[in-house]
Order: structure tokens, then sequence, then C-alpha cells
């Protein structure tokens, strides 16, 4: 893995990418607290869910935090346009890297066992299956893990990732390094 | 008692005749990774994760189940060692269902111990998904098979400690499991005592106390030990 550079002589280009999680990732990068001031001071965040508006992912990203697995065709479309726009990909959190929560699913095998038992078997009343085509993307046949769709560059594993543990591969990243990804701080899942 | 010499990575043992390898490294202060030894119970070289080297022979030998010899060269942690170490743990991860964030053993669990120990912050392997099934039938004890790793910790902790031997391995292949009686649902099982020793000793959430939550179960496999010792104490070592 090579340490991103900024691609202009101005701040690294930060997204962050919300896939099939819970946005638990998402919520312990918020518990960065004050740091987040810092961070802001020293990246531009140029794509993300929870701190900008734009929703078409961008050229020339820097670095992308991608939360969750791809389990829908909108996913599948997103990450590999995160891919091909990004210098550097982190997997960032279990199900980004295993499908975790959302990958108990494949069990069901393909989404129509799913959906039928989701909107169908537990519903309390006017049980009906979503069907909006064009607006409510389809559910793939499982939830993958990104690296197996797409090359990875970090892997940065926990449900969610301590904040801590977010900060000291920005950090790095900032820095131009490679975060050290080793020991029970750094890598444990869970 | 004879002793042997040997050597491992580089450090001249000595041991008893009769002991293995991985006994050995732990009196040398060299860590091996294991999952399905425990003391008090007899090797089996169920998780591989002890796999050594030694000097003269390509076949790679699990430590725990390797007589201690006289000049055995052993080498513990080879690059190519590590890699195969960090296979087993990415194998035995995507071959079952295991959910870290939402398992009872969640912090407290072996697997996972493994996985920061070999350095796996991802699997190359790809995870399969299998269908598994969980037996809640016992009125105080839960198997989840999604969560368990074939350590057969449990077949012989009923067999050899407790005496009741409930448990044993069932099928082959893919569809190995551990299975109660005779593949009965576990509270079907007269022979069971309720004494919880399987419970105690399962490295991961597979078998746990029903009412457990998400992180609530500890990793008791020490108390088990303790218990082994005693018991050795008072009959007299064998």
């Amino acid at each position: 893995m090579s340490a991103p550079e900024s691609s202009t002589a101005g701040k690294l280009r930060l997204a962050t990418v919300w896939l099939t999680g819970c946005s638990g990732c998402h919520m312990s990068f918020l518990d960065l607290d004050e740091w987040l001031i810092e961070l802001a001071d020293q990246v531009d965040v140029v794509f993300s869910p929870i701190a900008s508006d734009v929703k078409t992912y961008p050229e020339h990203v820097d670095v992308a935090l991608v939360e969750g697995g791809v389990g829908t065709s909108d996913n599948l479309a997103l990450i590999r346009q995160v891919r091909q726009r990004t210098r550097l990909l982190v997997a960032f959190g279990d199900c980004a890297i295993t499908a975790n929560v959302p990958g108990m699913r494949n069990r069901l095998q393909g989404p129509e066992p799913v959906l039928r038992r989701a909107y169908l078997e537990l519903a309390d009343g006017s049980a009906q299956l979503p069907l909006a085509p064009g607006i409510v993307p389809e559910l793939l046949e499982g939830v993958i893990p990104v690296h197996e769709l797409v090359p990875v560059d970090l892997f940065l594993p926990g449900c969610p990732p301590p904040a801590a543990r977010i900060r000291a591969v920005l950090e790095a990243l900032l820095r131009g390094e490679a975060p050290l990804m080793e020991g029970a701080e750094m890598i444990r899942f869970g | 008692m004879s002793v042997c010499t040997l050597t491992i990575d580089g450090h001249a043992v000595a041991m008893a005749a009769g002991a293995n390898v991985l006994q050995a490294a732990r009196e040398a202060g060299i860590r091996i990774p294991t999952l399905c030894d425990l003391e008090g119970l007899s090797p089996v070289a169920a998780c591989r994760l002890c796999l050594v080297e030694i000097a003269g022979s390509d076949k790679l030998q699990p430590a725990c189940m390797t007589a201690v010899a006289e000049g055995l060269e052993v080498h513990t942690a080879t690059p190519r060692l590590r890699d195969y170490r960090r296979t087993v743990v990415e194998m035995l991860f995507t071959e079952g269902n295991h959910v870290c964030a939402v398992c009872v053993a969640n912090g407290h669990c072996e697997l996972q111990d493994r996985a920061v120990e070999v350095g796996m912050d991802h699997s190359r392997l790809p995870y399969r998904h299998p269908q598994r099934s969980v037996d809640l039938s016992h009125h105080c004890f839960g198997l989840d098979h999604n969560r368990c790793i074939l350590c057969t910790r449990c077949v012989r902790v009923c067999d050899e400690v407790e005496g009741a031997h409930v448990w044993d391995v069932g099928w082959r292949g893919e569809h190995c499991r551990i299975i109660a009686g005779l593949d009965q649902p576990w509270g079907a099982v007269d022979a069971c005592t309720d004494c919880g020793k399987c419970v105690m000793v399962c490295p991961t959430g597979a078998l746990f106390h029903k009412g457990d939550t998400a992180e609530e179960k500890h990793d008791d496999s020490s108390r088990l030990v303790d218990l082994v010792r005693a018991r050795q104490a008072r009959q007299g070592s064998p």
C-alpha cells in the first residue's frame, strides 16, 4: 500500500461512503468529537452521508472510508465508481470486511426469501413487498465484502471501529504514512 | 525419567521424554498459537494452528501431537508457518457464520483473539455462509452450530473429565458437526449431567448459558484447568 499524497497542492480529498451497514461506523467517526475540527482543517470532505450534500461521487478522491458490504444494485454501481475515482480505498468496519450482520441474510439464499421473511412473515399488519423499480434499489443475491468485488487498500475492522482506531488510521494517512494495522487496538473484529 | 534436549527456534530446551513439542515450547517461553488444546484434555490436533516445521522433514507436524526427541530441531514461526496459521484462522471464520458483533462471546473469544494474533485484518478466502442450526433443547444451555469450530474440547471434557460422553462428532467434511447422544436434541440426552463443563471450555460462543446475550459469555476454560489440577493433586498425578 502506498500512502496517499493529496491530489492538489491543497488538502487531502476525503470521502466517506455508506453501503449495506447500519451507519454505526459513521457514528463512531462522529465520536472523534473535537478532533473532527482539527481534521476539517486538513481535509476536504468531498462526499459523505454525514458531512456533505453531494449526491454524485466525485473524481480524484484521495481517501475513501467505505462502510458496509455490497448488498444492492445501488451499492454495486457506487463501489465500482468509488474504486475508479479513489486513490486509497479503506474497507471501514466489519460489514465492509466480512458482510457481518447484513451478511446473515445470505443464509436465506437470495433476495426473495429475505423480502418474504422481513416484509410478509414478520409483518404486524399491511404486509406487502416493497416494489418501486428505479427508486428502491434491488437486493443482490447476497451481501458481499467489498474486497471480494474491488481491490481494497486498507482494512479497518471493528463493529464499529472505535474512534481511537479511526483516528490512528487517519493521522497516519495525513502524515503520508501507512498505518500499522496490528494488535487488538487496531484489527480486532466485533 | 529420561530427558531429551531439543532446539526450538534456536533455543535449547531440556524436556522429559513423553512430553510433546507444544509443552516444550511453553516451557521455553515460546508462544505457539492454539485453539483445540487445553491443559487437562488429551491433545487431538484438530485446529492445526500449532503446526511446526521439523528439520529434515517436509511434512508439517502439530506440536501438540509431536513427541519430543533427542536432537529434534523445531521451527515455530517461519514465514510459511505464519502464512498457514493466518489461513487456518481465515478458514475457521469463513466456513462457519461468525458474526462477532452480536455473539455472546464477543470480547472473550479465543477465535477472535487468534485472528488478532495471526494478523487477520480480513479474509483472503470467500465467506461460505453455510446453513447451520441452533439447539436450544437443553434447559440451561444452548449450542449454536454457526459458531462451532469443531475443536472438540466439549467432546473431550465430557468424556475425559465428566465421564458422561454426551458429545461426539458426526458426519464428515462440510457437514461435520458436534452431536449430542445419538444425534439427538441435547435436552433429550439422559446422560447429560447439566454440569456445564462443555460450556466452560468452549473457545467461542458455540456453547453458551441460556439468557446470555452479546458479550456476556466469559472465557471460563481456566476454571476447568484448575479443576483438573486439583483433581490430579488429590489423586496423585498420573
